[in-house]
């Protein structure tokens, strides 16, 4: 398909871009503020030859999807925190049994019921450690419509590429915002697909990794057979209770995340060549940082941001050498501090302020602006 | 010995996973016979294994999938429908076959087993009842009956709870084809797999098994013999009973038969129809 404009919201956006990237299977369950993405996928989903497919919970919509994934369908689900809430035991299973998939949270006010309608960016450490067991996970925070696409894009491939489940943890504000979107000509489109196996089936083992340490998926219906088990699992993916094979596999699913983080890692460096002060910030909040940064430049002020693109697997090198780049550090997020506290673990002993909003609306451009002008008296 | 005597091989050992072998169940077990009854129904039904998805959830009889040499997938606990539906929406051409136990099925995934007999997407669902909790030590479940004794309803009342029919609840629930059998009866449940199989739609076939070290110890049932023994005696033959008669009282009468066997829109048929619409 060639070219398309569209002015619509980040919601629709993300649908679009799953489709671009390939999506045929969407399980799910109707969530505010995730339920524009169901309901755009419903009607999508038939006309391009896939599947939408609303499920009694949002348990049975994950699970279902690691199913349609093993069929070598690229898959979905979209929902928002309860939701997630619900589907971080399968999010394990994608993790131990090295499933491609896409989850986006469009995140709402929490704990628990929250505030449905208004956004917050209260998630963040539930995606990375929500489900039991030591994993890593991916996790991409688009702050525009244009990112809802491309970044959900880009979830796909990573997902592909690295056999592992992916967050697009976007803020409601995002998910719900309205700007122009181009969807870019297919054929100008980069998609990753998994690797198959290319070995004798009768040689076949579906859990040996490669150098990349990502093994070949073998899929159902192809003619490689296999057992695949949340339990730990050796190469040939029998399960086992030997202490080795629960450290090589652990170790493994780790390290292909965080050896490959170079890979996954997308930040924003903005006017942060001279600056004294950083404010790190991602999603919605980041986008009133920019205000806040150019009208404190016009005061003479010397401040920039970093803008995580992802926050899984958490940039630990490039907070480092911000670090060592400036004098203090802002961050600024949509809850009582999250991403805070990651900041503060690599970021020291450089000062780090947390300037936090536990509510729906963000952080006002004016509002980061008083907080730099403070941190610049210090 | 100098002679080597011959190994006489199973013939349903082309199905298993040999170098998975022994088996983790428990002597006695009738779980052994149900992986038997599947691997002849995908032999009588000559299925292409590599077309053929086996899935199951979690407890004893969650692992039988890993025991099949068709592609098979071993889910959380209580998922194995849910997964099971991904599998067969995303590629249609698959034969998807659900194995688990009456816990893993009824209780954690009751709410699976109950959409997915409404959704009607085509896939055979076993569910092995053998009334009890055996992977973690026998603790009474969704199925076991009133007053019975397990780890978590000890004397003097033993459980308080009463148990679902499965039968009852998957035929109420929308399922196209319903039978329940006893372990005993292998050749008659294996042919309602097969059946089960063979239609186009949500098939549930309950098969009552024996657990003579958790819940058979704990209500002096006996040993495996005897509590297969006793299955046999009680299961009273009625195909084609209506199902909400399928009466199950394991002491007396445990009625047994194919109870639904209807036509309805299968989900994928459906889908592929709305597909075929959309491109004219």
């Amino acid at each position: 398909m060639p070219e398309r404009v569209m002015f619509t919201m980040g919601d629709i956006a993300c649908a679009e871009g799953a489709l671009s990237a390939g999506a045929r299977y969407f399980g799910g369950y109707p969530i505010t503020p995730a339920t524009e993405i169901a309901e755009w996928m419903s009607k999508r989903m038939p006309e391009v030859g896939g599947a939408y497919v609303q499920y009694e919970d949002e348990i049975a919509s994950i699970t279902s999807v690691i199913g349609a994934s093993w069929t070598g369908v690229k898959s979905m689900t979209a929902t928002s925190g309860p939701g997630v809430s619900l589907m971080l035991e399968s999010v394990g299973l994608a993790v131990m049994t090295e499933t491609p998939l896409v989850i986006v949270n469009i995140m709402r006010g929490g704990p628990s019921t929250g505030q449905p309608t208004r956004g917050q960016q209260g998630d963040i450490m539930q995606a990375k450690w929500g489900s039991h067991g030591d994993y890593q996970i991916i996790a991409l925070t688009p702050a525009s419509v244009q990112e809802m696409f491309d970044q959900t894009v880009q979830a796909f491939n990573l997902s592909e590429k690295f056999r592992t489940p992916v967050f697009v943890l976007a803020d409601e504000t995002v998910g719900h915002m309205r700007e122009r979107l181009v969807i870019p000509d297919e054929k100008d489109l980069k998609l990753e697909y998994r690797k198959l196996p290319t070995v004798d089936p009768s040689e076949y083992l579906p859990f040996k990794a490669d150098d990349d340490l990502v093994p070949p998926m073998g899929l159902f219906g192809s003619k490689y057979q296999f057992y695949a088990t949340g339990l730990t699992h050796d190469e040939r993916g029998y399960p086992s209770d030997k202490e080795n094979v629960q450290i090589e596999l652990v170790t493994r699913l780790n390290d292909k995340i965080l050896k490959n983080s170079d890979q996954i890692i997308d930040l924003e460096r903005f006017m942060l060549d001279d600056a004294k002060i950083a404010v790190i910030s991602y999603g919605t909040p980041s986008r009133s940082a920019k205000k806040a940064i150019r009208d404190a430049r016009e005061e003479g002020i010397k401040v920039g941001m970093l803008r995580l693109k992802t926050v899984w697997p958490f940039p630990e090198e490039q907070v480092a050498q911000l670090a060592s780049e400036v004098d203090h550090i802002i961050v600024a997020e949509q809850n009582l501090g999250q991403v805070y506290y990651m900041v503060k673990a690599y970021a020291s002993p450089t000062p780090v302020h947390l300037m936090a909003k536990p509510a729906g609306m963000p952080q006002l451009p004016h509002e980061i602006l008083d907080k730099i002008k403070e941190i610049k008296s210090i | 010995m100098t002679e080597s005597t011959p190994v006489l091989k199973h013939p349903m050992a082309k199905y298993i996973r040999s170098d998975r072998q022994p088996f983790i169940y428990c002597s006695g077990c009738s779980i052994g016979i149900v992986t038997g009854m599947i691997a002849r129904a995908i032999d009588n039904l000559d299925l292409d294994i590599t077309k053929t998805v086996i899935v199951s959830g979690i407890g004893c009889t969650g692992r039988t999938s890993g025991y099949f040499k068709t592609g098979t997938y071993h889910t959380t606990h209580g998922r194995a429908i849910a997964f099971a539906e991904g599998v067969k929406i995303a590629n249609p051409e698959l034969e998807v076959i659900v194995v688990s136990g009456d816990g893993d099925m009824a209780a954690i995934g009751g709410n699976h087993l109950i959409h997915a007999c409404r959704r009607n997407i085509d896939m055979t669902v076993i569910c092995i009842n053998n009334f009890t909790y055996g992977m973690t030590g026998g603790q009474f479940g969704p199925t076991t009956e009133h007053e019975r004794y397990s780890q978590t309803s000890p004397a003097p009342v033993g459980n308080i709870e009463h148990p679902f029919n499965l039968v009852k609840l998957a035929a109420s629930s929308g399922a196209i084809f319903v039978a329940r059998w006893t372990a005993v009866q292998a050749r008659r449940a294996t042919k309602s797999i097969e059946k089960g199989i063979q239609k186009e739609g949500f098939s549930f076939i309950e098969v009552i098994g024996a657990c003579p070290t958790e819940y058979g110890r704990m209500n002096r049932f006996g040993d495996g013999v005897t509590m297969h023994k006793h299955l046999l005696e009680v299961a009273e033959i009625q195909n084609g009973l209506p199902p909400h008669e399928a009466e199950l009282d394991y002491e007396n009468r445990i009625v047994c038969g194919e109870f639904v066997n209807i036509e309805k829109p299968e989900y994928t048929a459906v889908l592929r129809e709305m597909h075929k619409k959309l491109k004219e």
